[in-house]
């Protein structure tokens, strides 16, 4: 008789915990996979979603309001557009930018898109955040940007109207936690997939390159020219990066050490993360700390202006030289290849802006 | 009654059997490790000029991954089963380093075999999803495929210089005619001999990097050390000293 009633109430247990888990209202979450473009389904392997976040509409809608909200940050002027701002391919004009208490940063925002193809999921110009999801956290309370607290925001986001509901359809609860602002954000951010450049159109036989923006693309590819193709991706991997930390070349010694901060490891110092070469029409300033403001400014830099270091990356081959040594006209054509990345309908993509 | 049972008993057994349970079957471990000339690397011995080559020049190794096709074991009548058709090994973000057969192999004795890089029949432009990802893809100018192998370092030369090298291998060509490209294939196929498969199934794989400096071509970083993706001669130069560097290390029963 006793075991009896033991199973009964652990069966009882057991359908509460169920109901715990599941959304107790019956609100079902409308799955949205990412839509990956022809290229990268051809050339890449999958995109990165963590099994805990999969993407669902709501989840993204959420994530898209959250990114525009102001109210994330302390005093309620700065949400992540103000330095990720959509027109210019999600990162700032500005050098370095400025939060809340008018304190700058010392890096370059980074550009978003293409972040679900990271596929070591090491965000930052340094390495620093591990997954999207965790890379969401940090700048809503980083003393010179957003400076605000978790407990304030969720209290800011619990106390407006609409956001308990949002919480609700995109996860199956009201009760919001930074958590769950951290994966709708990041729902949101991967749906930011750039993939439609002038470059992507001529790979799928839509259109013709011209001659100049030919042979920009020969220099980029040539190993005995400007080898870019090593670090920064190729027509077999458009996302024109490797995702990878590289010294290239910028100064003899380093006041900001890069991914030395992350790692602990001294041979790590001055390295920086490759950025996607995708976008460069709208996304100057150049380099990790933005000192260059023309990709002029950029090609002369690994055509004449390398710095020698411990920890310079070999592929940096000419460094003793000063750089690769282009010519004029290889320089301008290298440039036309590199704008030719460029996206015009992803900074204009309506899914993407504030509504 | 017991002679119900004892029919029951066989047919779970039959029944067993047709689905493919094969109790002898193993999954093989494969294990690649590196040396320097008998002493371990591991990636905490990069990024430090502390090697020496057979030409005397003292290096450090910074980036160093290489690709294997075609891992198989063939049995004593030989039959070849293919254990897996690509690994990339990249010493320096330790990845790689270990594979599990695609599928159970009969305990038994084999021989191993691989391919370094790809043959001409598999080194397709752009084919492999893998490989494009992490960038290891030949410049078509250069005829396409992918890389066999990129070992990155730095060397003291004979200029007092620090200077960089770039050991990249990839199937030879001629490209003095960008219209009319001459290849050959460099890849080459290494046989380990006999294994035991059995029990633990874990074989390790050697791979003693000093020899790609030094057998049968010295190689002088002073002359050879960078742009050599486009250099005919060094290519098959290159492919020559990888055939001695492979060896099989320990085989765990």
């Amino acid at each position: 008789m006793f075991k009896k009633k033991l199973l009964f109430c652990v069966f009882i247990l057991v359908l509460f915990s169920c109901s715990k888990e599941s959304n107790e209202e019956g609100y079902v979450s409308i799955p949205a996979p990412l839509q990956i473009p022809t290229l990268f389904q051809n050339l890449l392997i999958p995109p990165l979603i963590p099994s805990n976040n999969l993407q669902t509409q709501e989840g993204i809608s959420l994530g898209k309001k959250l990114f525009f909200e102001n109210g994330l940050s302390a005093d309620n002027t700065q949400s992540c557009a103000t330095c990720h701002d959509p027109k210019t391919a999600f990162t700032d004009k500005r050098q370095f930018s400025d939060g809340i208490d008018g304190v700058f940063g010392n890096r370059n925002t980074m550009p978003l898109f293409n972040l679900a193809w990271n596929f070591d999921e090491n965000f930052f110009w340094d390495g620093s955040s591990i997954s999207l999801e965790k890379q969401a956290i940090e700048p809503i309370i980083n003393p010179i940007e957003m400076h605000n607290t978790w407990k304030r925001v969720v209290a800011t986001l619990q106390s407006k109207p609409t956001y308990p509901e949002l919480f609700y359809k995109a996860f199956g609860t009201r009760k919001i936690d930074s958590i769950l602002v951290a994966k709708a954000l990041a729902q949101f951010q991967r749906t930011l997939i750039s993939a439609n450049s002038k470059f992507d159109q001529y790979l799928e036989g839509k259109v013709q390159l011209s001659a100049s923006e030919l042979n920009g693309f020969n220099v980029f590819m040539d190993e005995t020219k400007g080898d870019c193709f090593h670090c920064h991706g190729s027509d077999k991997n458009p996302l024109w990066t490797d995702n990878k930390f590289h010294n290239n070349g910028l100064d003899t010694s380093f006041s900001d050490i890069g991914l030395a901060k992350t790692s602990g490891d001294p041979s790590d110092t001055g390295k920086f993360k490759s950025p996607s070469l995708r976008n460069l029409a709208f996304t100057a300033p150049y380099m990790h700390d933005g000192r260059f403001s023309t990709l002029e400014e950029v090609i002369n830099q690994y055509s004449e202006g390398l710095k020698a270091s411990p920890t310079i990356d070999p592929l940096m081959k000419k460094v003793s030289l000063g750089g690769v040594k282009l010519s004029t006209q290889e320089k301008s054509d290298l440039k036309a290849f590199l704008l030719s990345l460029s996206d015009s309908e992803f900074i204009s993509n309506p899914a993407f802006q504030k509504e | 009654m017991k002679f119900l049972k004892i029919v029951m008993m066989l047919l779970v057994l039959v029944s067993c059997t047709k689905s493919g349970i094969d109790t002898s079957s193993i999954m093989v471990q494969v294990n690649f490790s590196h040396n320097w000339a008998g002493t371990p690397i591991a990636k905490t011995d990069f990024n430090t000029i502390k090697f020496t080559n057979g030409n005397g020049e003292q290096l450090s190794i910074v980036q160093f991954r290489y690709l294997l096709s075609n891992i198989t074991l063939t049995n004593i009548e030989g039959q070849k089963t293919t254990i897996k058709n690509r690994q990339l090994i990249n010493l320096g973000e330790e990845t790689g380093l270990s594979l599990t057969s695609d599928s159970a192999i009969p305990q038994g004795t084999y021989k191993l075999s691989f391919t370094f890089g790809l043959n001409d029949a598999d080194n397709l432009d752009g084919v492999y999803q893998d490989l494009n990802s992490v960038s290891f893809n030949v410049p078509t100018m250069l005829g396409g495929g992918y890389h066999f192998m990129q070992f990155d370092g730095k060397f003291n030369g004979t200029n007092s210089l620090t200077n960089s090298f770039n050991y990249h291998t990839i199937r030879a060509v001629n490209s003095a005619d960008p219209t009319n490209l001459v290849f050959q294939d460099t890849s080459f196929e290494v046989n380990l001999g006999d294994v035991v498969v059995k029990n633990a199934g874990i074989i390790e794989v050697k791979m003693d990097i000093s020899e790609w400096f030094k057998n049968p071509n010295l190689w002088d970083l002073n002359t050879f050390n960078s742009m050599l993706m486009s250099n005919f001669n060094a290519q098959v130069l290159m492919s020559a000293n990888g055939k001695s560097v492979f060896s099989l290390g320990a085989v765990t029963p």
